[in-house]
């Protein structure tokens, strides 16, 4: 594919000139870029920055959207009257809420932040009422003959028992959360790798603009697979549900 | 030991109607009884054994164990499930001990405890397995493991077997009187299969539907372990059915549309003994 990358620029930009050097980047240059960029360490900086700023907001987000899903299952009026409206604003692109934060925040961390928590709080909250408003009422019944009761049904049968649907929530939450993190840091942020992107466009070097998507998409797709991906291939081997796959 | 069903009634109430499920049961189990609760489906029977353990309540009546009114679900009265209800997040060792945790029985000890009824059931080299990697049969027997683990005052058991191909319905129900004989537990068994009930239970109450009530009760003394060939077990299992196909038309003629009746089905009533002759 980088082969064939790499000759649709050489017929695009040497021999037809029908491209720009700035318009279509080479994968050789793309990597030259990575390489500098890694040598001199803007890209350690900005990694650091935007994991930093990703763990901080989605922690939130997570307790934020488990005590919002716990609420929605204990209240039956609050889910009726919040359902709706968490459903809608789940639909509302993250971004959107940027110039809000500044409006609020100012240009800085904590609009950043905002912007990761209100991505991902809600599919976490939703996941979490589903997960539970779906447990199969034949275990809560079964543990209460048992001797279940109060707190414990909670902690004995009611979490492990949404534990595979609250981790597809968790996943996406996270890559809700890694969209906002890098829409905000190309809009407000001073480091990160959404800034060191748009660096990139206004100095008109797609090479370095190339190259941070690069490592956005590996970084992406490796927390999506090392850590969620693991986490949800032990649960459902457990229950049993891998194997249709 | 005694438990006292007095004068129980259950309403359901949806928006469209009312159903009277149980009018006035009266029923009285002695310790280590082996009670057969037996009926056509939707006679209430399952009804009475989810107020008796206490997940339903009575919209009249009460019921009494050891002269305390049971108001709730308790480990003093665990329920077996038609679903194995057995908990997938756990291993099979874990799921028996889940009642002993809660009760706060010391790691070592209900290990112990767990291995020995797991034994009973003869499932102990599956005690590390996932539930999802057991056949039904097996499943039921971790959960009545699970049940006799509690070591409660009854054990309530709802159509536990229902769900289970013939032959492995055969080799459980063999292994409930073996281990009722060995632990000598009280236990009120649901049914709607009138073998089952006779080749279980000590005495055997069949249920009247719409509304749900006692229609009749059979006390059993044969030996064990029974067997269905018996000619005693099948002239009361005749017995029993004449009580009992009543109640099976009266809820199938709800059921069905009204020109239905058993006597002019012939699929259901017409016996030819020459059909099967063995070569």
């Amino acid at each position: 594919m980088i082969l064939l990358w790499e000759f649709v620029y050489k017929l695009g930009v040497d021999v037809f000139k029908i491209w720009k050097v700035y318009i279509f980047p080479s994968p050789i240059a793309v990597f030259q870029t990575l390489w500098q960029m890694i040598k001199d360490n803007t890209l350690g900086i900005a990694i650091l920055a935007s994991m930093r700023r990703i763990i901080v907001g989605y922690s939130i987000s997570l307790l934020l959207g488990v005590i919002i899903g716990f609420i929605l299952v204990k209240f039956k009026y609050l889910n009726r009257n919040l359902r709706p409206l968490i459903l809608g604003l789940q639909t509302l692109p993250s971004i959107c809420w940027l110039p809000f934060a500044i409006l609020w925040f100012g240009i800085n961390e904590s609009s950043i932040l905002f912007v990761i928590i209100v991505g991902s709080t809600f599919a976490i909250a939703i996941a979490t009422e589903s997960g539970i408003k779906n447990i199969n009422p034949i275990y809560i019944r079964a543990a209460r003959t048992m001797g279940a009761k109060g707190f414990n049904i909670y902690l004995s049968v009611i979490i492990p028992a949404s534990l595979p649907s609250f981790i597809s929530g968790m996943k996406q939450g996270w890559s809700f959360a890694w969209r906002a993190l890098m829409a905000g840091e190309m809009l407000s942020a001073t480091k990160g790798l959404g800034q060191v992107l748009m660096v990139g466009r206004d100095m008109a070097d797609i090479s370095q603009v190339m190259a941070v998507m690069v490592v956005i998409i590996i970084l992406g797709l490796a927390v999506d697979k090392l850590v969620f991906g693991r986490l949800e291939i032990s649960v459902r081997e457990k229950w049993g549900l891998e194997r249709a796959a | 030991m005694s438990l006292r069903v007095e004068k129980v009634s259950k309403d359901f109430s949806t928006q469209h109607k009312s159903t009277h499920a149980l009018e006035e049961v009266e029923l009285q189990v002695e310790k280590g009884e082996f009670v057969c609760l037996l009926g056509p489906s939707g006679c209430g029977k399952s009804t009475l054994l989810n107020i008796i353990a206490g997940l339903d309540r009575a919209t009249e009546g009460e019921v009494h164990l050891n002269g305390r009114e049971i108001t709730g679900p308790g480990p003093d009265r665990v329920v077996m499930f038609q679903e194995s209800a057995l908990f997938p997040w756990l291993r099979v060792i874990d799921n028996v001990e889940f009642g002993m945790k809660l009760a706060g029985i010391p790691k070592v000890e209900r290990r112990k405890k767990a291995l020995e009824y797991l034994k009973m059931v003869r499932l102990t080299q599956f005690k590390n397995s996932f539930i999802h990697e057991l056949s039904g049969g097996m499943k039921q027997r971790v959960a009545l493991a699970r049940a006799l683990a509690l070591d409660s005052e009854i054990l309530l058991m709802d159509e536990p077997f229902a769900a289970l191909d013939s032959q492995t319905k055969r080799i459980l129900q063999n292994e409930l009187q073996r281990i009722w004989a060995e632990t000598h537990k009280t236990i009120i068994f649901v049914t709607h299969s009138v073998e089952e009930a006779v080749l279980l239970g000590d005495r055997i109450v069949v249920m009247a539907a719409n509304p749900g009530r006692v229609k009749a009760e059979f006390r059993l003394d044969l030996q064990r372990p029974r067997n269905l060939e018996d000619a005693q077990l099948r002239a009361i299992i005749a017995e029993i059915m004449k009580d009992l196909k009543e109640e099976v038309e009266k809820v199938a003629q709800e059921e069905y549309d009204l020109d239905w009746s058993t006597g002019k089905d012939h699929v259901l009533s017409a016996g030819d003994p020459t059909v099967g002759v063995r070569l």
